[in-house]
């Protein structure tokens, strides 16, 4: 079943580049997005095998990552259909600079958010460390010409760094990986196997500073793609000049996946008895993660590196409950996929915003309300949602995290938490609801795309969030649960 | 002499390779600095010479194809189609760039005594030799203006990672490294066809000149 997950998307990815015509090209889209959603749901009813000599293995831990992304891709790929139907064939102008520009052939898009797709998958369903970096650094090579998308100034610029910034970063997890090879080198083994049940079982061999070593260039390493600061200088730009639903893919599941990666490595950790040194870090970088993020929400004009910043401090979130442990890594678990959802969702109807306005600033882009209602609505409840407010989902996972903190003496820690949850929450009000009210600017005239493609997809992530806050199903916990047990166990 | 005492010279070659990137300014010479190092490169797995595994033979194989051959190729087409020698200033002179290679090798040589390295795992100087070949990566990266140096340097510093992972290639199979070598080698494609756009779009290939993005 992992091998058939994995093929999906590739077999897709081969036959959408080898398709001439658009229509079938977007059926192909959806429906191996649809595809991977349903056999990612049914693996929980029917526990996969494990596949290619134990390389692809899903444990609890993984399959949840597994589901927020293949649920958010599946939610971007019915987005696809509207948005690639609605752009502009050939040359056009670029709003900001007046340059001409045109697409990159679409074909070359679809096959790229396949592949995209593949390589997030393989992240998610592996134990094996080596695997999981092949994976990592196929998201970037896969997901570049999707940032790349709109051929102008702007994205090459933000994709150039992109690369080079995740490339160093991943090279540096791979630099990771191989001192933890020296960590666990056993001279009289025949293999030097990663993956982690093999590292546990010679947990008693590892040398401790070849691990801390390791485990620093992991975390900077996989750091640099996750978003944490200071290694985030690449995300406000990628995430506001892709595509929307780039962005929101980027966002909600490329972030994750980076994540997953340390999330390996603190396991391996946790096996050695070495979880207060890796906690210790990940409490340092949330920390400034989130305080950075603070600094650059307050006083923000662009609203999609407004979420891109947002998403630094989420992310930074995330990293804390893993620091803090206990019960923080449950509301963790369950601020990932609010988080997921919630951003993707926002950058979606971010999306709808910039076709109606034409525009990235939130000054320019005013009087939602009337132009288009349901794009307002969702942008309005998208924002109550990240900021944590009840009775979205984030609000029950924020406080899980703090309570956790409180109950294990973090004192200064909670409130350097509180403090910027509440600056950004401010911080994020002011731009957000100007651009709701007021007048249309005169200058906008075209008509807003409130289609089923353009508002369906993120009005059922917005659905998701609200009841994720208002009630969590036995299953869900169960599932939130045993993911928190893994990180807290180590397998 | 044995074969086995090839090992050292190899590596001090390495270390004086690592020191001409960084006081090289025209992107011809670097490429072909690559190519040497890439050849050195595959010569690294094969210490010591006793009982070399097949998959490892392969390796070696691979990593001479691809360091040595492909990448050098790839990079010279992408100079020849952009014409781009003309001096791009890069943020860090070449002498304090040299200056910062000098001291990444000295830490290295320092590191090297503080750590406790496995036994018999390190043939003499090869953790310097990696670790400075790293620290010249990062280097070229962060200081140079000129995307295909940059490029250049991200490679240097995959050559000093693979450097440290060649004594562990001993045990187990070749495919991971396999995969690792393959990524990186579709990881410089994209770069080669981004920097193509970059030529394209600003007429130059110096990333001094992005600067629309920014806070």
């Amino acid at each position: 079943m992992l091998s058939i997950l994995l093929l999906i998307p590739l077999a897709s990815a081969a036959l959408a580049l080898a398709l001439a015509a658009d229509t079938p090209r977007r059926l192909i889209l959806v429906s191996a997005a649809a595809a991977h959603f349903s056999l990612t749901i049914l693996a929980f009813a029917v526990p996969p095998e494990t596949a290619f000599g134990g390389l692809l293995d899903l444990d609890p831990l993984g399959h949840l990552f597994l589901s927020v992304t293949s649920l958010l891709f599946l939610a971007a790929s019915v987005y696809a259909v509207g948005y690639l139907r609605a752009e502009v064939k050939g040359q056009r102008r670029d709003f900001q600079e007046g340059a001409a520009f045109s697409n990159a052939p679409e074909r070359i898009f679809t096959a790229c958010l396949l592949v995209f797709l593949a390589a997030m998958t393989l992240v998610a369903c592996t134990r094996n460390l080596g695997a999981l970096w092949v994976g990592v650094e196929g998201t970037t090579l896969a997901s570049a010409p999707l940032i790349y998308f709109h051929r102008h100034r702007r994205s090459l610029e933000a994709t150039w760094k992109y690369l080079l910034i995740c490339s160093v970063g991943i090279a540096l997890a791979l630099l990771g990986n191989i001192l933890l090879s020296v960590a666990f080198y056993d001279p009289a083994a025949s293999s030097t196997s990663m993956n982690l049940v093999d590292l546990a079982a010679k947990a008693g061999i590892a040398r401790a500073p070849w691990l801390k070593a390791a485990f620093i260039c992991i975390l900077v390493g996989y750091g640099v793609k996750m978003g944490l600061a200071p290694m985030h200088n690449w995300l406000p730009d990628a995430h506001s000049q892709s595509p929307s639903l780039v962005s929101a893919l980027l966002s909600g599941a490329l972030l994750n996946c980076a994540f997953l990666g340390i999330l390996r490595a603190h396991q391996v950790c946790v096996l050695t008895g070495l979880e207060s040194f890796s906690q210790e870090l990940l409490v340092v970088f949330g920390l400034i993660s989130m305080v950075t993020a603070t600094a650059f929400i307050v006083g923000q004009g662009d609203y999609k590196r407004l979420l891109a910043y947002s998403s630094v401090e989420h992310m930074g979130i995330l990293a804390l409950s893993v620091g803090v442990g206990g019960g923080a890594v449950f509301g963790g678990m369950l601020h990932l996929v609010c988080h997921s959802l919630a951003k993707g969702m926002l950058f979606l109807v971010s999306g709808n915003i910039l076709a109606l306005y034409h525009t990235r600033s939130c000054y320019d882009a005013r009087g939602m309300a009337r132009a288009m209602p349901v794009t307002a609505a969702l942008w309005t409840a998208g924002f109550l949602a990240i900021a944590g407010s009840p009775p979205f989902g984030l609000f029950v996972s924020e406080l899980t995290i703090l309570t956790a903190m409180i109950r294990q003496g973090g004192l200064v820690i909670a409130c350097v938490y509180l403090a910027c949850l509440a600056v950004i929450f401010v911080g994020m009000s002011v731009p957000v609801l100007r651009m709701v009210q007021g007048p249309t600017p005169p200058a906008v005239t075209g008509k807003a795309r409130e289609d089923f493609f353009a508002v369906g997809p993120p009005l059922v992530l917005a659905g998701l969030v609200l009841t994720l806050g208002l009630f969590l199903p036995e299953t869900l916990i169960r599932i939130l649960a045993q993911a928190a047990g893994v990180v807290i166990r180590g397998l | 002499m044995t074969v086995a005492a090839l090992f050292e010279p190899l590596m001090i070659a390495l270390i004086l390779t690592n020191l001409a990137l960084l006081v090289t300014s025209r992107t011809g010479v670097l490429i072909r600095l690559m190519a040497l190092q890439g050849a050195i490169l595959a010569f690294a797995p094969l210490f010591p010479p006793a009982g070399v595994p097949t998959h490892l033979a392969l390796l070696c194989l691979a990593v001479f194809a691809i360091k040595a051959v492909a990448f050098p190729r790839l990079l010279s087409r992408t100079l020849r189609r952009i014409d781009a020698d003309s001096r791009i200033e890069p943020y860090l002179g070449e002498g304090l760039s040299a200056a910062a290679g000098i001291g990444g090798l000295l830490f290295s040589l320092w590191l090297e005594g503080r750590l406790p390295v496995p036994p018999g795992l390190f043939a003499p100087l090869l953790f310097p030799a990696a670790l400075t070949t790293i620290f010249t990566g990062l280097i070229l990266v962060v200081t140079r203006k000129n995307a295909l140096t940059q490029v250049i340097g991200y490679l240097a510093a995959e050559n000093g990672i693979f450097l440290f992972g060649a004594p562990l290639s001993r045990q187990g199979s070749a495919w991971l490294e396999l995969s690792i070598l393959l990524d990186v080698f579709v990881g410089v494609f994209v770069m080669g066809i981004a920097i193509h756009h970059i030529n394209k779009t600003f007429e130059s290939i110096d990333v001094g000149r992005f600067c629309t993005l920014r806070d």
